[in-house]
C-alpha cells in the first residue's frame, strides 16, 4: 500500500543537484505555478489536498495560508521552519541532505502563493553541515533561473536565505522562531495577533515545517483533489515518520496515512520488529512532547479496534487512552527499558529548553525534573507521584505556547499508564539505586 | 535556557581589540545585506557563530561588544542573546568540544553507556576540559539523529551508532590532527554561511 512521494526519487544518484533533479522532472511545479496559476489558485489547490502542518500541530495549511493578510501594504514573508529538535524527530534533517531542491521547489511555489519575496530558512544551529548542502542547491536554483529577479520570465522574484539558529528547541515554535529571526532570544509571543497578521518584522508572515513546504510540490504537480483521496479522512496524503529507539531497522519511512500501526512497527518494510526478539513496551509516536501508551494500546484503541497511523486514529480515546501523531517522531521502547528513566530524560530536556518566560513552565519544568530524579535514584517518597502529576497539571495550558503542554504530557501519561514502575521505584530504592536501567519486572517478587 | 548563565563570566574582558579578516568582514556584510535595511539585528545570531569561530571557540565581552558595534545595536542586545542559546560558550573551551546526546531516544539505545565511558576515557566531567586543552565534554539534549543513536557532534561533525570502539576511533582521530580542520580556514565561513 502507497506509494511513495515525497521520497519517490530518493534513490536517483546525484538527486541533490540540480541537474539530475530538474532531469527527473523537478521544479515543474515552478513551471506550473508560476506560468499557469495566480496565488489564489495555488491557495486552493493545496487547501484542497487538506495538507496538515507536519511539524506537529497538524493545522490544515490551506487554511493557514487563507489567514495572510493580503490588504497589508507591507511585504509578506515565508519561513521555512527547519529547527528540527524534537526528540525523536530526524525527518527534516533527512530530507534536506537528500533532496534539497524538493525543499527549494515546494518554497518557491509557497511564496509565490503567499506574495513573499523573501523567504528564510531557520536552521538549527546543530546541523551547521546542512547549512552548506542547502546554501549549494540555493546557488544553483538561482544559477538556473529559479530564484532571484524574474523567474522563468515572469515577474515574480524571490530571495531564500539560510539562517542558523544556535541551539533552542523552543525556536521551533513559530513566534519564537520569528523572535530569533529577529536576532533575539527565543521567547514566544502572545497570539493573537497571529504571524499572518503581524510576523517577522511586523509583515504577514507564514511559518512551515520543511515536509509541509516539500509536499507542496507534489500537490501542485498531482492536483489537490487527487493528493487528497490518498491517505485516511482527514489525515490526507504521506507522512514521513522517523522511527527510532529499540527497533531493528530505525530511520526515515515515508508511509501513506492509514497503514495500521503494528505493521509499521513489525513488517520488515518498516521497522522491522523489535530489536533481539524482546517484547514492545512503550511507545511514543510523535516526538516527546505526546503521551507514551503502553503496548496493548498503541496496537489497539481502547474499543479495540486497530490503532492507524493518521491524526485521529492515534487520537483516538483522548488522553486517557490515546496519543498524537505529532511531528511524527516515533520512539519504540521494549521491555527492558524503564519508563521512570525515560520520563526523567524527557523532563530534564523541557526544563532545559523551557524560555524562562511563563511560571508555570520555568518552575515547573524544574520541579518535574527534581522529583523524577529523585524518584529513579531510589530518593523518592510516597507522596511524589501525586506531587508530580499534580505539578504536569498545572503547567498545562497555563503557558503562553505549547512548550508547557509538551513538558505537560509525557509526565502525566507516564504516570497514568506506568504507575506501577513509579510506585516500585518508591517502594524499592536499594533496587533501583543499584541498577541505572532496565526491566524492573524482572526484580519484581 | 543555559542553567549556569549566572556562573558565566560574561563581562570578562580582556581589553583585547577583536576585529574580523578583512576577507571575513566583507562576507559579514554581505550576510546582514541579507535583512532590509533597519533590520540588521537579525543578523546577530549567524554574526555571533562566526565570531566565536573566528575568536578561539568561545565568547567573552570584548567579542560581544565588537559584534554590537558592527550591528549598530547595544552590547546589552548581545549579552542577553548569547547567554540564551546552548550553542554560544561564554567560557574556554578546547579546540575540540564533544556534545553527546542525553536524550530518551539515545538513552534507550545505551546512550549513558557512551556518556559515562567517554568521561571516564577523557578523564573529565561533563562541562570540563581535558588538561591539555584539546577536548571540552558537554552532554546536551537532542540532536535530531534518534535513529542513529547513540549519536555525539564533535564541533560541526556528526558521530552515530556509538560504541566503545567507535568512540576510541574518533578521540584518536581528533587526538593526531594536528590542526582543526575549520579554524582559520576563511572557506569556513564561506561555506556554511553564504551561497555564491
Amino acid at each position: 500500500m502507497g506509494g511513495k512521494i515525497l521520497l519517490e526519487k530518493i534513490n536517483i544518484p546525484g538527486i541533490e543537484t540540480f541537474d539530475i533533479y530538474r532531469k527527473s522532472g523537478g521544479y515543474s511545479a515552478v513551471e506550473k505555478a508560476l506560468k499557469t496559476m495566480t496565488p489564489a489558485e495555488v491557495v486552493e489547490e493545496v487547501r484542497k489536498s487538506g495538507l496538515r502542518g507536519r511539524g506537529g500541530a497538524g493545522f490544515p495549511t490551506g487554511m493557514k495560508w487563507g489567514f495572510i493578510d493580503r490588504k497589508s501594504e507591507k511585504p509578506h514573508y515565508l519561513i521555512c521552519n527547519a529547527d528540527e529538535s524534537e526528540p525523536g524527530t530526524f525527518k527534516d534533517r533527512y530530507l534536506m541532505e537528500h533532496l534539497p531542491h524538493l525543499l527549494i521547489e515546494g518554497m518557491i511555489c509557497s511564496a509565490f502563493a503567499l506574495e513573499a519575496k523573501t523567504a528564510y530558512i531557520y536552521i538549527r544551529g546543530e546541523f551547521k553541515y546542512l547549512i552548506g548542502i542547502l546554501n549549494k542547491a540555493l546557488s544553483e536554483a538561482y544559477a538556473n533561473g529559479f530564484l532571484g529577479k524574474n523567474i522563468l520570465g515572469t515577474s515574480y522574484c524571490l530571495d531564500i536565505y539560510v539562517h542558523p539558529g544556535a541551539g533552542a528547541y523552543i525556536c521551533g515554535e513559530e513566534t519564537a522562531l520569528i523572535e530569533s529571526l529577529e536576532g533575539k532570544r527565543g521567547n514566544p509571543r502572545l497570539k493573537p495577533p497571529f504571524p499572518a497578521f503581524f510576523g517577522l518584522y511586523s509583515c504577514p508572515t507564514v511559518v512551515n515545517n520543511v515536509e509541509t513546504l516539500a509536499a507542496v510540490t507534489s500537490i501542485l504537480n498531482m492536483g489537490g483533489d487527487f493528493y487528497s483521496k490518498l491517505g485516511n479522512g482527514k489525515s490526507t496524503g504521506t507522512k514521513l515518520i522517523s522511527a527510532c529507539g529499540n527497533i531493528n531497522k530505525p530511520g526515515v519511512y515515508e508511509i501513506e496515512m492509514g497503514i495500521t500501526v503494528e505493521d509499521f512497527i513489525y513488517s520488515e518494510k518498516y521497522c522491522g520488529g523489535i530489536k533481539g526478539g524482546k517484547n514492545l513496551k512503550a511507545v511514543v509516536p510523535g516526538g516527546s512532547s505526546v503521551p507514551v501508551l503502553p503496548a496493548q494500546l498503541i496496537l489497539k484503541t481502547a474499543s479495540g479496534q486497530p490503532r492507524l497511523m493518521t491524526y485521529e486514529s492515534l487520537a483516538e480515546g483522548g488522553f486517557e487512552t490515546g496519543t498524537m501523531l505529532g511531528s511524527g517522531g516515533f520512539i519504540v521502547y521494549d521491555e527492558d527499558q524503564c519508563m521512570v528513566r525515560n520520563t526523567m530524560s524527557f523532563a530534564r530536556f523541557y526544563h532545559h529548553e523551557s524560555c524562562g518566560q511563563c511560571s508555570p513552565c520555568r518552575e515547573g519544568t524544574g520541579w518535574q525534573e527534581r522529583l523524577l530524579y529523585r524518584i529513579e535514584h531510589g530518593l523518592g517518597r510516597a507522596k511524589d507521584i501525586d506531587l508530580l502529576a499534580d505539578i504536569s497539571k498545572h503547567i498545562e495550558g497555563n503557558t503562553i505556547c505549547p512548550l508547557g503542554d509538551a513538558a505537560a504530557w509525557p509526565v502525566s501519561s507516564a504516570i497514568r499508564h506506568f504507575r506501577n514502575e513509579f510506585e516500585f521505584h518508591i517502594e524499592h530504592p536499594e533496587i533501583v539505586k543499584n541498577i541505572s536501567h532496565g526491566n524492573i519486572d524482572k526484580y519484581r517478587k | 535556557m543555559s542553567e549556569n548563565h549566572n556562573k558565566h563570566e560574561i563581562y570578562k574582558r580582556e581589553g583585547k581589540l577583536y576585529k574580523f579578516s578583512d576577507y571575513t568582514l566583507k562576507r559579514v556584510n554581505e550576510i546582514i545585506e541579507r535583512y532590509p535595511e533597519g533590520k540588521q539585528k537579525s543578523a546577530l545570531i549567524p554574526l555571533l557563530h562566526i565570531a566565536q569561530e573566528e575568536f578561539g571557540g568561545s565568547l567573552n565581552a570584548d567579542i560581544m561588544d565588537y559584534v554590537a558595534g558592527l550591528l549598530s545595536i547595544k552590547p546589552i542586545e548581545v549579552y542577553e542573546v548569547a547567554t540564551f542559546y546552548s550553542q554560544f560558550y561564554l567560557d574556554n573551551v578546547g579546540k575540540y568540544v564533544i556534545e553527546i546526546c542525553q536524550t530518551g531516544p539515545c538513552l534507550a539505545c545505551g546512550g549513558d553507556e557512551m556518556i559515562d565511558y567517554l568521561k571516564t576515557k577523557l578523564g573529565i566531567e561533563a562541562g570540563e576540559t581535558t588538561a591539555d586543552g584539546i577536548f571540552t565534554l558537554k552532554q546536551v539534549e537532542c540532536l535530531g539523529a534518534c535513529g542513529y543513536a547513540p549519536v555525539m557532534q564533535v564541533n560541526t561533525c556528526f558521530h552515530e551508532n556509538l560504541t566503545k570502539e567507535r568512540i576510541d576511533e574518533i578521540i584518536d582521530l581528533y587526538k593526531n590532527q594536528a590542526e582543526k580542520p575549520q579554524s582559520n580556514d576563511e572557506k569556513w565561513v564561506e561555506k556554511f554561511y553564504l551561497r555564491k
